[in-house]
């Protein structure tokens, strides 16, 4: 794939360069020796040419997160990760992509295809050269193991004043920005895995919506795990300016590859006065095999500041990936009428693990938030939804009402609910429901009698007990979900 | 959420991290000056419980909030108060509360500052070889019914209140109602707390209730407060329900100003049993009640349900645990509460469906009532299903009275207290709905209208 000229003159220039910090580097590979210190922080700043402030803010976290522990508290379980062995910097292959849709590995085009990726969009995911910009409806900023290789609709974007582009761009064209906003959602002493990615993340997406500008398409991102052993460390920052409304995608595919990977993401938000700012996942990661070998492990923070009067942070997110997910977007309602909404669908099967769910704080008057979260568990997996609704004293008449329905499928998988629920404002309104059930017989009889396969009849009847949630995706995201739903039960009955 | 708790999946060892290791000594010393001095310190079994609980306490002391059960309520201040063993009090006690008409009397049990006082008690009118005595007069006449049956269900794990109330081990109630024998009549047990002007005192009452197979009775605690004094009453309840057999459980809690009331039920139901609970706190300063009712036989059912009304400062605690261990159980827990001024109340209920408990059917509502602005509502209600052919749901609301309701009320000339105290009632009376014995209802209504006549 053809990559933004100044990125490819950029790549050059550090990978040419012998390392200064006592090693040199394989450029073919590009990839940072195994182990984790200040020395690795170092050498990905110098990598990404960050100025002083940005690695001063790596090296602080990096101290903090040496004196930090890991967290205890989700019901998860995994065998101890060894930190120093990954690689925590892995720049994609400079030799040339592949020519046509033809060379590209035909298990990868499978996957696609079944997803319903359109093929213009194939082409650039799979990196065949030339495909970029020649069509696709959504302007995509792909991320292939952590460098951003293309984003794609820059232009006409760029003539509205909104800026999307990989955060090492960012940090180089758009300095003072980044500066006023990182961290300023997700503080580098905020938990464990939000403060390693703070020390050593490498890229991701960056999106400043200028004020008063309806962003007129889809931003997406598509992240993809290649080369095993890497830990994934991305870092998105959004910015909503007033009156401004953005959409963004986030997509995530990975082949599959045998040792977990662990991918500590952070995402912020801030939507300033009347802005509204959109976030859609769907999280597809390898899950591991049947037998729960393998899969990534997907210890996210993601949080959003509805910083302005009215402004609305709405995520929404389908996970069906992962071996584990540790994840829980959240909203801080700062600004009085601001309104902050979760919708979410997890699903786990065989081995996987989820603990996921939202945090609602309500700081100001009026505020608003809704969470609705449908959990399908089968196998052996075993999922928690983990959320917070706190109203703090200020909140004058603030609303909120959660929704959690769980659905079972086979009697060796588990479903938990774990809300937590503070009121400190008695004009607060707050309405919790939950619910556990399993698939009835005669929803699936009645199927079946129709002559509909066992399999499709419950991708059918889980796709019902989605579409509150999944009528919340963009389009282009929804058919892509709902396809998503029925490959992730695939073994599950019968 | 950055608390650590013991995984639902993978129960943690019992480490020291949400404990205060520190705190153990105040509470312990005054047990080492005791010596022998405690009831049925000949019985091996015994001694062994009592050293159980007391090396498991000092090993930890009281909980803190990092421990995820005691998350929203704190005891840091009873750290900083040294409290006594109460003395025997000789006190005279009347106005005894009481579920029955005047006139009328009735199995009754009293105890003062945890003691049993044979002279305000009466134990009369039980049917034959229903046994309802004293656990210090038990300890000599039943020591073979109460080996097999103390600190059975309580585990004092991860439990460091339960292993204190087991080191102090003295003193409380036992009742064991034989297989299919009938108790109509409730059997009241009244706890007086007296406690010292002069310094602040503590007992550990124990309680075991045993219903035998096919049986039924019920029992009514009263919980109250004399004097001003600082008091804890740190009790443990132990509850057996065999097959077939009813137990109804009532609770009121109405201490004193000066009361910290800590409370723990843990009860076992057997196939086709049914446990049932409902706890009205009115009282104390600070109060915590833990009830942990386990299915431990097919198609048995609880309910555990309650009302909290806290004003001033109080503070009122309530902590379930529903086990779901066996198909075919049924499960109901409805709690309602009203918080005013700047009082808080917490809510935590859990509902646990293990892997072979199929066809469970677990429902649980908990509403809170805030009044003032400066009222507090923490609520934590929780599910953690192994099962798939279960039927599970909780509900969980918060907010202020109904504008439209007080509204319609006033626009018919009823004053705003009134119509405040009118809509109160209503919301509770959905709780108190689930006291399946009329008399005891009739009972625990008067105790909230009574509080809702101090509201004015």
């Amino acid at each position: 794939m053809a990559a933004q000229p100044e990125t490819v003159e950029q790549v050059r220039a550090v990978t040419e360069q012998k390392y200064k910090y006592g090693f040199t580097t394989d450029i073919e590979s590009d990839v940072a020796p195994k182990g984790l210190n200040e020395d690795i922080v170092r050498f990905i700043s110098a990598k990404k040419e960050e100025p002083e402030w940005l690695l001063d803010w790596r090296l602080k976290a990096f101290r903090v997160w040496q004196t930090m522990e890991e967290p205890q508290w989700a019901a998860v379980s995994f065998p101890p990760i060894d930190y120093q062995d990954a690689h925590y910097y892995a720049a994609p292959k400079k030799k040339a992509g592949p020519k046509s849709l033809d060379e590209v590995d035909p298990e990868l085009l499978k996957t696609y295809e079944k997803l319903g990726i359109p093929l213009r969009e194939q082409e650039i995911l799979a990196g065949v050269e030339g495909s970029e910009g020649k069509s696709p409806a959504i302007a995509v900023d792909a991320v292939f193991d952590s460098v951003s290789v293309a984003t794609t609709f820059k232009a006409k974007l760029e003539e509205m004043g909104i800026i999307f582009c990989a955060i090492s761009e960012a940090v180089q064209k758009h300095p003072d920005l980044v500066k006023k906003y990182l961290g300023s959602v997700v503080p580098y002493t905020d938990n464990y895995y939000a403060t390693l990615n703070c020390a050593v993340f490498t890229d991701g997406s960056f999106v400043y919506i200028p004020k008063g500008v309806r962003c007129p398409m889809e931003l997406s991102t598509y992240f993809r795990i290649n080369q095993a052993n890497t830990g994934q460390f991305e870092r998105t920052l959004i910015i909503a300016d007033e009156g401004s409304y953005v959409s963004y995608l986030e997509g995530c595919t990975a082949p599959q590859r045998d040792e977990n990977q662990l991918h500590a993401a952070v995402v912020e938000l801030v939507a300033m006065d009347d802005a509204t700012i959109k976030y859609s996942t769907v999280q597809n990661w390898y899950p591991g095999n049947a037998e729960g070998v393998g899969g990534i492990y997907n210890f996210v923070t993601k949080r959003g500041a509805c910083r302005g009067r009215n402004s609305k942070i709405s995520w929404t997110q389908v996970e069906t990936g992962s071996a584990i997910t540790w994840k829980y977007p959240s909203c801080i309602l700062q600004g009085d009428n601001s309104v902050g909404e979760f919708y979410s669908v997890a699903i786990t099967n065989n081995f996987q693990q989820a603990d996921t769910g939202t945090k609602m704080i309500h700081i100001g008057k009026n505020t608003r938030s809704t969470i609705v979260s449908k959990g399908i568990s089968a196998g052996k997996a075993q999922q928690t939804y983990r959320g917070l609704v706190k109203i703090l004293p200020r909140a004058e008449g603030a609303r909120n009402h959660t929704q959690c329905d769980s659905l079972l499928i086979g009697d060796k998988c588990g479903a938990h609910t774990v809300p937590y629920i503070e009121s400190r404002n008695r004009s607060a309104r707050i309405e919790h429901e939950a619910t556990t059930a399993k698939i009835s017989e005669d929803q699936l009889f009645y199927c079946r009698q129709r002559g509909i396969s066992e399999e499709d009849a419950v991708s059918l009847i889980v796709n019902g007990f989605c579409k509150e949630v999944l009528k919340e995706l963009p389009m282009e995201f929804a058919v892509e979900a709902q396809k998503l739903v029925g490959i992730s039960l695939e073994g599950s009955v019968g | 959420m950055t608390a650590q708790h013991p995984s639902p999946l993978h129960p943690m060892t019992y480490s020291t991290r949400g404990a205060d290791p520190a705190t153990a000594p105040a509470f312990l010393t005054p047990l080492d000056h005791m010596g022998s001095g405690l009831p049925g310190s000949g019985l091996s079994w015994l001694n062994e419980l009592r050293a159980a609980g007391r090396e498991r306490f000092a090993a930890v002391g009281l909980p803190t909030i990092k421990n995820e059960s005691w998350r929203y309520t704190n005891l840091r201040d009873l750290a900083k108060l040294t409290f006594q063993p109460a003395a025997p009090a000789a006190a005279a006690i009347d106005l005894l509360p009481t579920v029955r008409a005047e006139g009328q009397d009735g199995p009754r049990m009293v105890f003062v500052d945890g003691r049993f006082r044979a002279d305000l008690s009466s134990v009369d009118g039980l049917p034959p070889r229903v046994d309802l005595l004293s656990l210090d007069a038990a300890l000599s006449t039943h020591a073979g019914l109460l080996a097999d049956h103390l600190g059975r269900l309580a585990a004092a794990d991860d439990r460091p209140l339960v292993a204190l109330n087991s080191a102090y081990l003295a003193d409380g109630a036992v009742l064991h109602v034989p297989a299919n024998v009938q108790v109509e009549r409730p059997i009241e047990l009244v706890f007086v707390s007296v406690g010292s002007e002069s310094q602040a005192t503590t007992c550990h009452p124990r309680m075991l209730l045993i219903a035998e197979a096919g049986s039924k009775a019920v029992v009514v605690e009263h919980h109250v407060g004399r004097g001003t004094g600082t008091t804890l009453s740190n009790h443990v309840t132990e509850v057996f329900v065999g097959e077939g057999a009813t137990l109804h459980h009532y609770k009121s809690q109405r201490e004193g100003a000066g009361a910290i009331h800590l409370s723990h039920i843990a009860a076992t139901v057997a196939t086709g049993g049914c446990y049932d609970n409902f706890i009205l706190t009115t009282g104390a300063k600070l109060s915590r009640n833990e009830v942990v009712s386990r299915l431990d036989g097919t198609e048995a059912r609880t309910h555990v349900s309650g009302g909290y009304l806290v004003r001033g400062t109080q503070h009122a605690d309530t902590t379930t645990l529903i086990v779901h261990a066996k198909p075919n159980g049924t499960s109901r827990e409805v709690y309602k509460g009203v918080i005013d001024d700047t009082a808080r109340a917490v809510f935590q209920g859990k509902i646990t469906v293990c892997p072979d408990a199929q066809k469970t059917d677990g429902y649980q509502l908990n509403r809170a009532l805030l009044l003032s602005d400066g009222a507090e509502i923490d609520s934590k209600p929780e599910l953690e299903i192994h099962a798939d052919d279960v039927k599970c749901s909780h509900g969980c609301t918060a907010g202020e009275l109904d504008d439209d309701a007080l509204f319609y009320l006033r626009a018919r000339g009823i004053d705003r207290d009134t119509a405040q105290g009118l809509l109160i009632g209503a919301f509770l009376s959905e709780s108190l709905e689930e006291i399946a014995e009329e008399s005891i209802r009739d009972a625990f209504q008067g105790i909230v209208a009574g509080w809702l006549e101090e509201q004015k």
